[in-house]
């Protein structure tokens, strides 16, 4: 099947072939590279994952099966990243959900700085992630920090909270910063979603005597809940993975508080420098990703033909 | 009277949660500028304020954190990868959406996915690749640590660019006697010049922001704006106005570049997901 004006098949047999290479050709630069950069290494990873690997020994390369695997089972440290990485999900999610869906609703609607709020609302998505992580911690400060000041005066605390250093709140004071960073790109999905539902539907239901929340749950929702179901994928793959906040907010600490399954595996790796075990761990968290990766490529193949 | 009151109505439903969210967003970003006007001496016992406010941060994160060298190394990586990600995708982007050939959906979903592996899982294997190779620490080995994300990326957005594109404009270029490659070369990609613009823009942020990659693969001689940053929360651990200011400056670039083309940047990055 080619996309030309003639059928290939009564091109003479050269003509015909160049057509037929013709895409792979223009693909394989590109092809080429990712398998290169991407594939192979990834490969060596699993590869690292079934040894006994450690930079600083590198004649030490044995073959150990899956001795790292089932290390990870028993090691409590996994566990306690697992669970963090279950709550810095299942709390970062909805919250940049509802946020992002409360932006797009006001955004929608007609008043004069629209545009400006509207390019506004993204700077937190240009940041790098260390300026942002760097400024929460300032914002986070138990001696200095604006956000003890705020609630004090507020009577909200009644002494200087050290966020951070707290096991029991720095998980959650991170999951506000990721919040913060991530609410923008929900909110700019949404709104372009909100802005494909056609103003007919509005008046129709207006003229039919539904109110405004009817209206909400009855054509907003429904017109919107192909982005949201493609936006909360794409962001929970997103959020899973994010490690650089984590790593300059707290390092994981204090003791193992924000440990996330990538950090551990990544501290594993660069603090420990075992690259086996490291490797191990990428690769079980990889694995508990591939259901999610899985169902967003259904809805993207859906949509690429 | 209706006039006014539904005025009323709208200030108090619309623009006052708008500004809520705004002050939400924006505080923290202000915060960080007030503190970095702020006098370091002063930071502790008087707080960020605007009175007495200097560059006097500034001055000293270019004189004697030797900032400068930092952005020079940020911009021929970010640079080269905007470059190596373009390169790389065009005739890619440009196969996917005129041909349809037997894999063509296996091979775009592949570019799709790579973006969504763990980047641990990458940075291993790539940091023993390089130590094999005798790359670590090099301007090359962060450009391909970025170009793992560019690439997918810029194929992925030129794609659908290109697909806005008539076909009818490439047969009619060929039937007036251009090569396929020339079609390409002289109609389309000057028809998609904006959508370039903005790809590469995108892929020069995502490259200036990066982080984990440059610690790990550079970080001694090759010492990007964001391990830079980093390294002074340990060398100077209560300087919070050279931090701030390393952080105005560091974010700025991005920044910019961000508002100049999110019109455009948004467009194309919802619409796959409008679509879904």
């Amino acid at each position: 099947m080619l996309t030309m004006n003639e059928p290939a098949d009564r091109l003479p047999g050269r003509a015909a072939l160049a057509r037929k290479v013709l895409p792979y050709a223009l693909l394989s630069p590109a092809v080429l590279v990712t398998l290169a950069i991407v594939f192979f290494p990834m490969i060596q990873a699993a590869w690292m994952s079934l040894h006994d690997y450690i930079l600083w020994k590198p004649k030490d390369f044995t073959f150990v099966g899956l001795k790292n695997f089932t290390a990870a089972l028993q090691d409590e440290v996994f566990w306690i990243s697992l669970r963090h990485t279950i709550i810095w999900i299942a709390v970062t999610i909805p919250a940049q959900l509802l946020l992002g869906l409360a932006t797009a609703l006001l955004l929608n609607q007609q008043f004069p700085w629209r545009p400006l709020a509207r390019a506004l609302i993204i700077i937190p998505w240009a940041l790098p992630s260390v300026v942002i992580a760097l400024m929460w911690v300032w914002i986070y400060d138990a001696n200095y920090g604006i956000l003890n000041e705020f609630m004090l005066r507020l009577g909200l605390i009644k002494a200087s909270v050290p966020w951070l250093a707290d096991p029991d709140t720095a998980l959650y004071a991170i999951i506000l910063t990721l919040t913060w960073q991530g609410f923008p790109f929900f909110a700019v999905m949404i709104l372009a979603g909100l802005q494909s539902i056609p103003k007919s539907y509005y008046e129709a239901a207006s003229l039919d005597g539904a109110g405004a929340l009817r209206q909400f749950w009855h054509i907003t929702l429904p017109g919107i809940s192909g982005v949201l179901v493609t936006a909360v994928l794409l962001r929970t793959i997103w959020v899973a993975n994010s490690i650089d906040v984590i790593y300059v907010m707290t390092g994981g600490g204090p003791g193992y508080a924000t440990y996330t399954l990538p950090l551990y595996a990544f501290i594993k790796a660069r603090t420990n420098l075992d690259f086996g075990y490291g490797s191990s761990l990428a690769v079980l968290f990889t694995l508990m990703l591939l259901g999610l990766v899985i169902v967003y490529l259904r809805r993207a193949g859906r949509s690429v033909n | 009277m209706v006039g006014r009151k539904s005025f009323l109505k709208r200030i108090l439903i619309v623009d006052l949660p708008m500004l809520l969210v705004l002050a939400f967003t924006l505080g923290p970003y202000l915060w960080m500028l007030l503190t970095s006007l702020t006098a370091e001496n002063r930071l502790f016992t008087e707080g960020p304020s605007l009175v007495g406010a200097t560059l006097e941060n500034y001055i000293r994160l270019f004189s004697t954190v030797g900032f400068l060298t930092n952005l020079i190394h940020s911009f021929i990586i970010a640079g080269g990868t905007v470059v190596v990600g373009l390169s790389l995708s065009v005739t890619a982007a440009y196969s996917f959406s005129r041909f349809s050939f037997r894999g063509k959906r296996y091979l775009l979903l592949q570019f799709l996915i790579i973006n969504m592996f763990p980047v641990v899982l990458l940075i291993l294997p790539l940091f023993v690749m390089m130590r094999v190779l005798g790359i670590l620490d090099t301007h090359l080995a962060l450009i391909i640590a970025n170009a793992t994300v560019a690439i997918p990326f810029s194929v992925w957005m030129m794609t659908s660019y290109m697909n806005g594109i008539p076909k009818s404009l490439d047969e009619a270029a060929m039937t007036d006697g251009c090569t396929r490659l020339g079609a390409l070369w002289r109609v389309v990609l000057p028809l998609c010049t904006p959508g370039i613009i903005a790809t590469g823009i995108y892929i020069f942020i995502t490259a200036w922001n990066e982080y984990l990659y440059a610690l790990t693969l550079g970080g001694r001689n090759v010492r990007p704006i964001t391990v830079a940053i980093q390294t002074l929360i340990g060398e100077y651990e209560v300087e919070w106005g050279l931090l701030t200011s390393g952080g105005i400056v560091g974010a700025m670039p991005a920044t910019i570049l961000f508002l100049i083309v999110q019109k455009r940047l948004i467009s194309g990055l919802t619409q796959g997901a409008v679509k879904g």
